[in-house]
């Protein structure tokens, strides 16, 4: 056993605690609270939760391929300024843009309500408009926040095929439209569908948006015999059963990058753009990117800013700088630490030589779908028990430890960790595979160890995948609510848990301005991401 | 003493043999190619002597330290191994300089400008030394890596097909060059290559490698005269083989008379098969002829006859001034030559 | 080794260091609801309050952490995670004179376990204009099919709907009870959502007529400029007031076994008990206080006095999974 191998299967192992402790838990017996679920709602919730994935798979599509193709081919007006623009909706939680769109859009809203001085219209029964509040809304609101994830993956693997493709196919008569659809999609499927496994895990966990919406999923049956059944246990059960759609998006983007390890031979560096739009197609280019644009982000970023400026004075509070500090510190930490451990991973993925090499990485992003109180509750499990074991330990020493670490923020970095490693580990992996094997041995060849090799050839070409994880790490841990809310230490308030205070009260306006904060944040990782990519092109 | 030697040097990879009891040695200052078609075993050989794989069964020294045997194995950084590879293998972040500085980091910071400078001079980079790689051509690019390769004086320089993404116009004339940088560097490289022209142009010996084995290592002249199997023969050049019984050590009798040989033939066997290459081929008309011409092509200098003799095809040559008919029946006459003589 | 490791930690690990008196709480409610009565608490006594707000886990957090666990009190919005608490053996009783003389028997825990500390009442809302004040609205009345497409409320699951719910069963049995729900299910204008708050608004807009709601939300719409025209639509109604009376849900506290700072926490019960924070509960947060005696809020006042469900709150308790079961069986929020 390597020194690597060692390594790489502890922070497997370690990273993937929670969830053994969670499926020990589920088999501890006690099936009668889940084959009543069984009997009743559990299948409503699997039907709701797999329309729901596949509603917001399907509609992230929509959006973000058109985007991601006008971005990597196109020349239109304000091209520049709408690829990275189309990023934004990212910062944005999803239960915030939920509770705005309700807002704007719901009987009482100042769509309806000018709709009916309009028309004239008295009640309800006057007419039909859509309710929000729906399985169809939550798919909307979830992929005008999750789709950015497809966009940008979509976008570079574009970006690395070589225009003589395209140019290939269109000299054999195919129009830009059929290229697309036979030549960029089917080469850049591996980079979808692996975007796309990661928002049907990001869609998996959410709580927040569906429980709003009053659409009961999987993740609503979890907490409900949890807290309703008094049943870890069923719950953990249940879990189990969320655990086998992970493993199958799992498989299915491992599937699809199986036969897609194409090495950058020689980085192609394309022309301008491929095609350069003008007259109707150019505005029209335009005016889709401005749409969703306004929709996603513009629309529910003025609304707060509108909150914010009514309610200022309740809203204010001079402890924010407090709060956007925590917050700070903790996606920081996370960020810097999830990257470094999925580096370390992969590399003994890239360096290991038996069949098992890919099983740590795996054990490692199983956290990725777990909602985040189950989540919270399966890391409550290992580290409390650990503090027993610790205090037991010292028991004839005058230190008494306490609750060293699930009582203290290690709790909520090493929970968000397992969560959001999945992430970092897929943004470094597949800026990996893109590496030639011959620069390894070329580096070996010249007397350099591996530790070496890792930093002087692969760190300096993995620089843009390890910061794009990162960054998509932390705007993450900005978002993150419900690791959060439980796994606190005492009077540790971040911007989203004050967020959530009033959000659950059902009073956005009092928190409008932690909420901005939030979205603020966000935006500064997503202007570096886009720097350092603008800087690599040119 | 030898540079490298390979004893009895096996590798399998998921239970399937992809090099078998392998034996080589290389004398020092030599260039030796490993040639032969693709997935015979020559790069997985490469790798094994770089210490890049650890071959199950078998020994490897170089200049007389044991690298690989049984549970001893050196690993690559410490084999002092220079290689270069078929993609080059240049680092995109590293200029020119830094990528040839990569492999000196023992040396000081003087010594090691000098050393760059006096690789850059070698392969005849100067000026560039600043330029990235994506910023070079294939030839130059090349010549980076080959500087490289041999910057931190390796005791073997290691080629996996350095030619094969170059022009052919511009080929020969690269092969000179990396011939003579190696030559004047006084290292023994080996060098891996499916295209004997490259082979017989680059280096002094070459072996050829069939099934995971070496079939033969020696000159390129040797192996044409004294193939040792059929498979080497016929992977040096097309060629038919003909019944033949020796007649005595300087000739052999087929159906198209005697043929003498210029080098003396093995006495062991009586009856057995000659194998003709095109050039010792004449064509003559003869009516009653067993020779069927299928196809003629001019190009430019000499006719080309696609000719058909007891059931095998090749392509001959005769010059233009004799002109034959595609539907009359020919005869062959087979020049004298180190005739090949299989039992 | 130990001793090493030991000193290492003590030194190294800065455990934040809190003040010497203090009072360590998680609360399922909602901070800015409970910080003016623990501000006042800190400014008379002295002692620092630390608190851990989440709707959803705490009490596996204190089961988890066991005798290390640094909460001293959990504050509950509902009786059904008092009991709980008490169930899994992670409290102690609350000895305290004051306590027991302030708090009526019903609304203690035998034991002493726990104790409630607000109530609020499970009413009934009706649009003004729609439908009127109705006097003699029953909670088994919202079954009648005169009511079709007129209800809302939030989900069923919901502890203060679980509460009625449970209460349903202990007074009619299950099969009634299931009977009854799916009768309400059919009822309803919109699937379950919302909060109630919102079911009250959706009156105004015209959505529905009746809405579940408990009480103090009505006052707290009332004092709130932009939901006063909510809460102006609607009518208060005490449901069962000729029968049994309205059904009651508490908030409450309880000590936990392990509690670190036990007299401090014996001081912010007694404090939360007594006149001065009861009246705080009364006037700010717009809820019944516990307490006799204790001056309500005139608003709340306005509604006039009503007559309560007898029933004690741990009877009611034992059928809250029976319940639960029911609300599953009818789907009722799907």
């Amino acid at each position: 056993m390597s020194r690597w191998q060692v390594i790489a299967w502890s922070i497997g192992v370690c990273l993937s605690t929670p969830l053994a402790f969670l499926i020990f838990e589920s088999l501890q017996g006690d099936s009668e609270v889940f084959s009543h679920l069984w009997d009743t709602v559990l299948w409503d919730y699997i039907s709701n939760t797999v329309l729901l994935i596949l509603g917001v798979i399907a509609l992230s599509c929509i959006i973000a391929l058109p985007l991601g193709w006008l971005a990597a081919y196109c020349q239109f007006p304000g091209q520049r300024f709408f690829e990275w623009a189309m990023m934004l909706p990212l910062a944005m939680p999803t239960y915030i843009i939920a509770y705005i769109y309700t807002d704007l859009l719901d009987y009482a809203g100042p769509v309806q309500v000018a709709l009916r001085s309009w028309f004239g219209w008295q009640s309800p029964a006057d007419y039909w408009f859509f309710d929000i509040r729906t399985l169809p809304g939550a798919i909307v609101m979830i992929a005008l926040v999750l789709y950015p994830y497809l966009y940008l993956i979509f976008k570079t693997a574009l970006r690395e095929q070589s225009f003589k493709l395209v140019q290939a196919s269109q000299l054999m008569g195919l129009n830009p439209i059929q290229s697309f659809f036979k030549v960029s999609l089917p080469l850049a499927r591996g980079a979808v569908v692996a975007a796309l496994a990661l928002i049907s895990m990001e869609t998996m966990a959410d709580f927040a948006t569906v429980h709003y919406f009053a659409v009961s999923t999987l993740t609503t049956a979890v907490y409900d015999t949890w807290l309703g059944y008094y049943s870890l246990t069923a719950a953990a059960k249940i879990s189990g059963i969320m655990l086998l759609f992970l493993f199958v998006s799992l498989l299915l983007e491992r599937f699809s990058r199986k036969n897609n390890t194409i090495h950058e031979r020689q980085v192609s560096i394309n022309e301008e753009a491929l095609y350069c739009l003008t007259g109707k197609r150019a505005w029209l280019a335009t005016a889709y990117c401005a749409l969703i644009l306004l929709i996603a982000f513009v629309l529910p970023v003025t609304i707060l800013l509108g909150y914010a400026i009514d309610y200022f004075d309740q809203a204010w509070s001079n402890e924010f700088f407090v709060y956007a500090w925590q917050s700070l510190k903790i996606a920081i930490w996370v960020s810097v630490v999830a990257v470094l451990l999925s580096l370390l991973v992969v590399f003994y993925q890239r360096i290991g030589a038996n069949a098992s090499k890919n099983v740590p990485g795996r054990f490692a992003s199983t956290g990725y779908a777990l909602p985040g109180t189950v989540l919270a509750i399966a890391v409550l499990l290992p580290l409390t028990l650990l503090d027993n074991k610790l205090n037991q330990w010292f028991a004839n020493t005058n230190f008494e430890p306490g609750l060293l670490l699930s009582g203290s923020i290690f709790a909520m970095i090493f929970a968000y960790i397992v969560r959001f490693y999945a992430i970092a580990h897929g943004a470094v992996e597949s800026s990996y595979v893109r590496i030639s094997p011959s620069l390894d041995m070329a580096s070996q060849s010249m007397g350099k160890n591996l530790l070496q090799t890792l930093s002087l050839v692969h760190l300096p070409l993995l620089r843009r995948g390890i910061l794009t994880a990162a960054l998509l790490v932390f705007i993450e841990c900005m978002k993150e609510l419900p690791a959060a809310l439980l796994l606190r230490p005492f009077n540790y308030e971040t911007l989203a848990t004050h967020v959530f205070q009033y959000v659950s009260d059902e009073q956005l306006e009092l928190a409008s301005i932690s909420a901005l904060f939030i979205v603020l944040v966000g935006l500064i990782p997503l202007y570096i991401v886009n720097r350092s990519m603008e800087q690599h092109r040119s | 003493m030898s540079s490298l030697v390979l004893e009895k040097v096996s590798y399998q990879y998921q239970q399937q043999a992809v090099i078998s009891q392998l034996d080589l040695s290389v004398e020092h200052n030599e260039i030796v190619c490993l040639l032969g078609a693709s997935g015979c075993g020559k790069t997985t050989t490469l790798k094994a002597i770089a210490g890049l794989i650890k071959p199950q069964q078998g020994r490897i020294s170089i200049h007389g330290q044991c690298m690989s045997h049984k549970q001893l194995f050196v690993s690559p950084q410490h084999r002092n191994i220079g290689m270069m590879f078929q993609d080059y293998a240049l680092f995109p972040h590293l200029n020119v300089a830094q990528n040839i500085a990569f492999g000196l980091s023992k040396l000081n910071k003087s010594e090691r400008n000098r050393r760059v400078a006096q690789m850059m001079e070698l392969v005849r980079l100067e000026g560039l030394e600043k330029r990235y790689p994506h910023e070079l051509s294939g030839g130059q690019q090349q010549r980076v890596a080959i500087a490289r390769a041999l910057a931190y004086r390796p005791n073997l320089l290691l080629l996996d097909e350095p030619f094969s993404n170059i022009d052919t116009q511009v080929r020969f004339q690269l092969i000179n060059d990396i011939r003579s940088i190696i030559k004047d560097q006084k290292v023994s490289a080996i060098f891996v290559s499916h295209s004997k022209d490259e082979a017989f142009a680059f280096a002094d010996k070459l072996a050829i490698m069939h099934e995971g084995r070496i079939a033969q290592l020696d000159s390129a002249k040797n192996l044409f005269q004294k193939p040792k199997t059929k498979a080497v023969a016929e992977f040096l050049g097309r060629g038919i083989y003909l019944d033949a019984t020796r007649y005595n050590g300087q000739s052999v009798t087929t159906k198209f008379g005697e043929v003498s040989s210029s080098i003396s033939l093995p006495e062991s066997e009586q009856h057995g098969q000659i194998y003709v290459r095109p050039q010792h081929i004449e064509l003559v008309n003869a009516p009653q002829g067993q020779v069927e011409i299928l196809q003629q092509r001019f190009i430019g200098t000499e006719y080309v006859y696609h000719i058909k003799v007891a059931d095998q095809q090749l392509e001959v040559p005769a010059p233009a001034e004799q002109l034959l008919d595609t539907n009359q029946p020919v005869s062959l006459k087979i020049k004298a030559h180190a005739v090949n003589f299989f039992s | 080794m130990k001793r090493l490791l030991a000193v290492l930690f003590t030194t190294l690990v800065c455990t934040p260091v809190m003040a010497d008196e203090e009072v360590n709480i998680y609360s399922f409610r909602q901070p800015f609801l409970i910080q003016p009565i623990l501000d006042k608490f800190t400014a008379q006594t002295g002692i620092k309050t630390n608190v851990v707000f989440a709707k959803k886990g705490l009490i596996e957090r204190v089961k988890r952490e066991g005798k290390h666990s640094r909460a001293d009190l959990v504050l509950t919005s509902n009786f059904s995670a008092l009991i709980q608490l008490e169930e899994l053996e992670l409290t102690q009783p609350i000895k305290s004179e004051q306590v027991a003389q302030s708090i009526p028997a019903a609304f203690r825990d035998p034991q002493g376990d726990w104790v409630a500390l607000t109530k609020r009442v499970r009413n009934v809302y009706s649009s003004k204009e729609r439908l009127g004040e109705l006097k003699s609205l029953t909670y088994e009345s919202l079954a009648e099919p005169k009511y079709r497409g007129k209800i809302c409320t939030r989900s069923g699951k919901h502890p203060y709907n679980l509460g009625l719910v449970a209460s349903m069963v202990a007074h009619h049995g299950e099969a009634y009870t299931k009977q009854w729900l799916l009768d309400v299910k059919a009822n309803l204008a919109r699937k379950p959502q919302g909060n109630d708050r919102a079911q009250v608004k959706a009156v105004k807009e015209g959505l529905c007529d009746l809405a579940l709601g408990n009480s103090y939300y009505f006052g707290k719409m009332l004092t709130d400029e932009k939901q006063k025209a909510w809460a102006d639509s609607v009518f208060i109604n005490f449901p069962n007031q000729e029968n049994r009376g309205s059904h009651l849900n508490v908030s409450g506290v309880v000590m936990t076994k392990y509690a670190k700072n036990p007299a401090n926490a014996l001081k912010l019960i007694e404090f939360m008990t007594s006149d001065e924070a009861q009246n705080m509960y009364a006037s700010v947060n717009m809820e019944y206080p516990v307490k006799p005696g204790v001056k309500l809020s005139p608003l709340v006042e306005s509604w006039g006095t009503f007559k309560e469900d007898a029933l004690a709150l741990s009877e009611i308790a034992k059928y809250r999974p029976v319940a639960l079961r029911l609300i599953d069986e009818v789907k009722f929020d799907l």
